[in-house]
């Protein structure tokens, strides 16, 4: 963009000049007095009684309490298995976006990778010792309840949204009753009932980890959520793709398969990279059921009475974590629209 | 061909994951294993069911204890002073070392704790649904609880009660001169009823302001919304202690409720709540005979009975309870005694003195009956 074209966008007429104008009289104004809080006066020295007498952010909370955070009450001498899984699950999210990696050894290499961050998290393997599901916090928890979440529900809701649209009665049936009722819920009532009810009902003797039954509430609510996405995609497809596939005497699978998934899939992209991302930020919620998830473990470190009054700072550091991951979500999902959709449909 | 291999390990793999993790995640409670017991009775010489203690075979959650090699304890997600992840992630506080004691006194080891963050809606159901075997979470004593929820108080560990906290520049001296007044309140518990309850019955108005986060509450009656902020005297002084200037804030000197709390257990299993009230009570005879974990060694050489008694030099008490005659040398050898706890848990962290949880002898309510 030239300047001159950059000039014209922001003064070309006497409201874009009014709203730029105004626009930057509320930086100048906002600017310098952050600039000031976040870098200029701020402590990054772990001293509470340092912070409290300067008007500055106190990063020192962060120094302090950084790996509560990240890794919640994971023993603390063990804390390099929290970390590599993490960077393992973040290679593996990376890798599996990258079309060029799309083959079977992409889902081997996630069931080795899982398998890996399994045993380092959960332990009593090579001389690694056992840490309950109950001990894991912080970013692996958010990254577990995440990941599992969503790529258990994805199938789940493609399925849920097909079986919609099926013209089984008895299908149909249990199919809108499933998604019509969790999504008649708030996800807090879901992981309630999982969390307090559950446990009642279990015969005497078995007890399933926190996690897991969080886990589950979170698949059946996000794929509630994304059989509807999924839905839309597969009503917006022209008809005529169905019948040209009847026509040619496709199997209900090999048409679902090859003809109206990959398209309806496509189109409905934005719509489901917007369920991921708020699940993603949903995970949050199980901090009410006691979990110290990033969230969780950041409120577990704010209620330590000598960092109390220093939770701005904790929240942006927990909120710049959040935005890498959710931001990087939406960006691959543009580029997912832009160039993948443009391509034609290559089933494998 | 060789891709067919790969998938077909990649199943295998899968799978078995797949079992390992569901065994993993499901593990048995409360049943103990039927040799558990057996494999227990060398190293416990005083525990085998001999018709002198009663109970010793019944305790369905101490055999289970013990064959879980741990205890799954409930404490607080986040208080401090009481149950908090500190900045290792390691559980510290009053509550959570009574947790602490109570497996020092079964299993011998302090360590050997599983512990379960709470939150005030979880608390009941996870000890009745036998998630845990103890909750040590400032859980108030009260009759409902302890009738209908089907739920033992062991014993009151710590008395707290609602306060009020007022700005020095107010003048206001005593809780009777806040008519009036707009006082920053938590909703939903029974603190704010208190609030109200108290200010009826001495025909007193007042406006409350109620806000649901401590810190936001805290930030609107330091910012001066409101006159005066209420919530249990614990909350108030350490909230007082980490203010800029601690000295501008006065903690008025009523107290309008009581808010006993303590470590609670399920109904029906009358042994294990021995064991816990017990291990409360060990840790305060401690306090008293001037036992602490520093000396404990020497003070088994002591000539006093009762010393003697407590640290199992003199046998009988470890039988009774169902276990070893050194449970109470191991509580204080591993956790301390009552005051050691109280000074590092709630002075340390809070900057609370024992005020009315100073021992009877000195004047406060904390008293437990003899150990004999």
């Amino acid at each position: 963009m030239t300047l001159k074209a950059l000039w014209h966008g922001l003064f070309g007429t006497w409201y874009n000049a009014f709203l730029s104008l105004a626009v930057i009289w509320l930086l100048a104004v906002w600017l310098p007095p952050m600039f000031h809080w976040a870098i200029l006066d701020a402590k990054i020295a772990p001293d509470p009684a340092a912070c409290r007498a300067s008007f500055g952010a106190c990063w020192g909370f962060i120094t302090e309490k950084h790996r509560l955070i990240l890794f919640g009450a994971y023993p603390f001498d063990q804390h390099w298995r929290p970390l590599i899984a993490s960077m393992l699950f973040v290679v593996l999210l990376a890798t599996s976006c990258n079309p060029r990696f799309w083959h079977t050894s992409l889902a081997l290499g996630w069931m080795l990778g899982l398998t890996v961050i399994f045993v380092l998290m959960h332990g009593g393997a090579l001389g690694l010792s056992v840490v309950e599901s109950a001990m894991w916090g912080g970013l692996p928890l958010t990254l577990i309840l995440a990941v599992f979440g969503l790529a258990l529900a994805f199938p789940i809701a493609v399925l849920l949204a097909l079986g919609r649209r099926s013209h089984l009665p008895i299908i149909r049936a249990l199919c809108v009753t499933f998604i019509e009722l969790v999504r008649g819920v708030p996800l807090i009532s879901l992981l309630f009932m999982a969390s307090v009810m559950v446990p009642l009902f279990l015969p005497e003797g078995i007890t399933v980890a926190k996690l897991v039954r969080a886990e589950i509430g979170l698949i059946i609510f996000a794929a509630a959520y994304s059989a509807e996405s999924v839905r839309g995609g597969l009503q917006a497809l022209n008809r005529g793709q169905e019948e040209a596939a009847d026509a040619l005497g496709l199997s209900y699978f090999h048409k679902t398969w090859y003809i109206v998934l990959p398209q309806a899939l496509r189109i409905a992209i934005p719509s489901i990279t917007n369920n991921f991302i708020s699940t993603f930020k949903d995970t949050s919620l199980v901090v009410i059921i006691g979990m110290f998830d990033l969230l969780g473990a950041l409120k577990a470190g704010l209620n330590d009475a000598q960092w109390r009054s220093f939770y701005a700072e904790g929240y942006l550091f927990v909120a710049a974590i959040y935005f890498v991951f959710t931001f990087s979500m939406s960006k691959y999902s543009q580029y997912l629209e832009r160039d993948i959709a443009r391509t034609a449909p290559k089933p494998s | 061909m060789n891709r067919n291999v790969l998938m077909w390990v990649a199943v295998v793999v899968v799978s078995a994951i797949g079992g390992a993790l569901i065994q993993g995640m499901m593990e048995p409670k409360s049943t103990p294993a039927p040799n558990a017991q057996k494999s227990d009775a060398p190293k416990s010489a005083a525990a085998p069911a001999a018709p002198a203690a009663p109970g010793a075979s019944t305790s369905a959650t101490l055999e289970a204890v013990k064959a879980r090699g741990n205890l799954s304890c409930g404490v607080n997600t986040g208080l401090a002073g009481f149950g908090i992840a500190d900045s290792q992630g390691k559980w510290t506080g009053f509550d959570v070392d009574i947790c602490r004691a109570v497996a020092a006194a079964v299993l011998g080891d302090a360590e050997k704790v599983k512990f379960t963050p709470l939150t005030t809606q979880q608390r009941f159901t996870a000890l009745q649904s036998k998630e845990i075997d103890i909750l040590s979470r400032n859980t108030t004593w009260t009759l409902a609880r302890d009738t209908s929820l089907g739920l033992n108080f062991a014993a009151i560990t710590f008395y707290d009660g609602q306060g009020f906290m007022v700005k020095k520049a107010s003048n206001v001296t005593n809780a009777k001169s806040l008519n009036g007044a707009t006082v920053c309140v938590q909703p939903g518990t029974t603190t704010e009823l208190n609030l109200a309850d108290y200010f009826r019955s001495n025909n007193m108005k007042f406006q409350p302001v109620v806000i649901e986060s401590l810190q936001e509450l805290t930030g609107a009656f330091v910012a001066g919304r409101c006159d005066a902020m209420t919530t249990d005297v614990s909350g108030l002084v350490s909230i007082r202690a980490t203010q800029a200037q601690p000295n501008d804030y006065l903690v008025l000197p009523e107290t309008i409720s009581k808010e006993p709390l303590g470590p609670v257990v399920r109904h029906g299993d009358d042994q294990w709540f021995d064991i816990v009230k017990w291990t409360v009570f060990a840790m305060i005879e401690a306090e008293e005979k001037g036992v602490t974990s520093a000396n404990v060694d020497q003070m088994k050489s002591s000539d006093d009975p009762a010393i003697k008694r407590l640290l199992g030099v003199t046998a009988g008490n470890g039988e009774a309870l169902g276990l070893k005659e050194d449970w109470a040398y191991s509580i204080i050898k591993h956790v301390g005694n009552y005051g050691e706890s109280y000074d590092r848990n709630i002075t340390k962290q809070l900057g609370l003195g024992r005020r009315i949880n100073a021992l009877w002898l000195e004047g406060g309510l904390i008293y437990g009956p003899p150990v004999r």
